[in-house]
């Protein structure tokens, strides 16, 4: 595979309508400046966002945040979306319910809504997100498959809840979800300064797959259940968003466009914004979303490894966040030169408790909470 | 499986469209796509209301310049149970 010369044609675009967010999960994939990106683009510079992004070729749109039902234009920018073409899936934490909205969410045009559940354990909900919501998340599951809309329910793994993988199925089974994301954290930003807390051992993500498998083989042909593994146990780096800014495109609160959510953690790089450009200009030749297209960027051991057109070479945020340098070897690899780094970080999680206890670590919680 | 008896729809996440910049239909639904060739389209596009599986082999045998009906009819089954195992289709056995 050779260098991409011209940009490729994006799919998906991760509109992070803001940052705010009830919930303040230590493995939050939001940037750690958080207050930076306050000042949130309005409905009609997001409706220019969907337009451009539809006329790049992108089918699919990701509505996150923070939290995108805080936004009391939401229903606008739902319809504005619909009336693009673009399927709409919500990426939401469920809070503040209201069962009523989501029914206008629906008539504007939502297509799929996505679920967060943090834990079945109330005291570990609060560990990790700093409260407990499960009976709501439940009414708004309710209400998700009353409106016939379908649900897929997210959970986040690591060392505090991974042992609840048969929980979270029974939850998933009794809310009618569809699908079943079992995505363990990837040690990036938030969860990546909360990484000696969160890594789960070895023994404990075999035991959760082992979980994981069993219920898929049970419920073939009636609910889809996908599990992660953290990169940090694969032997190879994840195909991180399949590609630096080849199918994915992620526009901040402010506007930012950028190739995935983490990448505003790589010093060196500018970013552009749809305030000053049009997102069409700036995917196509912004020397950010350039600069790790395609393999001519990539060092050794990459740039000769057969792997390198279904891995992309990992991830450049971790590979920054490790090493110090975006253009290394994604230390995830087990033939990186600093895979040791990785390494490392799975002997702690090893020799540590092996289940939140009385005494667990507390983290650092994900705060940003401005009036709206 | 799906047999010529049974009734057949796309199910409500699943949304077929057009996509300009192939040219060619796209079966979307909940973070993921289909690109669909044009003979799959065209059974897709009678699956966006419950029809029976014969109804649709019917209605494409009918077209001018058709295949032989015993082809149509093995690749309209097999779009069809490969939409089911997706979970994109949803099916009333007869």
């Amino acid at each position: 595979m050779s260098a991409e010369t011209e940009a490729p044609r994006p799919y998906t675009l991760v509109a992070e309508l803001t940052y705010r967010c009830p919930l303040g999960c230590g493995y939050c994939s939001n940037p750690l400046e958080l207050a930076r990106h306050a000042d949130e683009l309005d409905t009609s510079a997001w409706a220019q966002v969907f337009a451009d992004a539809a006329a790049l070729g992108v089918l699919q749109v990701n509505l996150t945040g923070g939290e995108p039902l805080v936004r009391p234009d939401l229903e606008a920018l739902v319809a504005a979306a619909h009336g693009r073409g673009l399927y709409l899936n919500l990426i939401t934490s469920g809070i503040p319910v209201d069962a009523a909205r989501l029914g206008r969410l629906k008539a504007a045009g939502l297509d799929s809504v996505q679920l967060s559940i943090q834990d079945t354990d109330p005291r570990g909900a609060a560990w990790i997100a700093g409260r407990d919501d499960l009976e709501a998340k439940l009414e708004v599951a309710a209400a998700v498959r009353a409106l016939a809309l379908p649900l897929t329910l997210n959970v986040v793994l690591h060392r505090g809840n991974i042992a609840r993988v048969a929980e979270f199925v029974a939850l998933a089974e009794r809310c009618g979800a569809e699908r079943l994301e079992l995505a363990n954290t990837q040690y990036l930003g938030w969860a990546l300064a909360n990484r000696d807390a969160l890594l789960p051992s070895r023994a404990a993500i075999d035991g959760a797959r082992a979980e994981a498998a069993a219920a898929r083989a049970r419920l073939r042909g009636k609910m889809e259940i996908l599990f992660v593994r953290p990169d940090y146990y694969a032997d190879r780096p994840r195909a991180c968003m399949d590609g630096w800014a080849r199918r994915y495109l992620v526009v901040t609160p402010d506007g930012l466009v950028l190739p995935c959510q983490q990448a505003l953690s790589i010093a060196g790089l500018t970013f552009e914004t749809v305030r000053a450009r049009p997102l069409a200009a700036i995917w196509t030749d912004s020397p950010a979303l350039a600069a790790y297209r395609g393999d001519a960027w990539m060092p050794e051991p990459c740039r000769t490894c057969d792997e390198r057109g279904a891995d992309f070479g990992g991830c450049r945020c971790q590979a920054f966040a490790l090493t110090g340098d975006a253009g290394a070897t994604d230390p995830a690899c087990g033939l990186a030169p600093r895979h040791a780094l990785v390494r490392e970080a799975r002997a702690r999680a090893d020799a540590a408790p092996a289940a939140l206890s009385d005494g667990a670590p507390p983290i650092r919680l994900r705060r940003f909470r401005p009036v709206a | 499986m799906i047999g010529l008896g049974a009734r057949v729809r796309l199910a409500p996440k699943a949304r077929l469209r057009y996509d300009e910049r192939t040219g060619k239909h796209v079966l979307l639904y909940p973070e993921r796509g289909l690109e669909l060739s044009d003979s799959a389209a065209r059974i897709a596009g009678l699956c966006t209301e419950e029809r029976l599986v014969s109804g649709i082999v019917d209605a494409l045998s009918g077209e001018a310049a058709g295949a032989p009906r015993a082809t149509i009819e093995a690749d309209v089954l097999a779009f069809l149970r490969q939409l089911e195992e997706r979970g994109l289709l949803l099916v009333t056995h007869a």
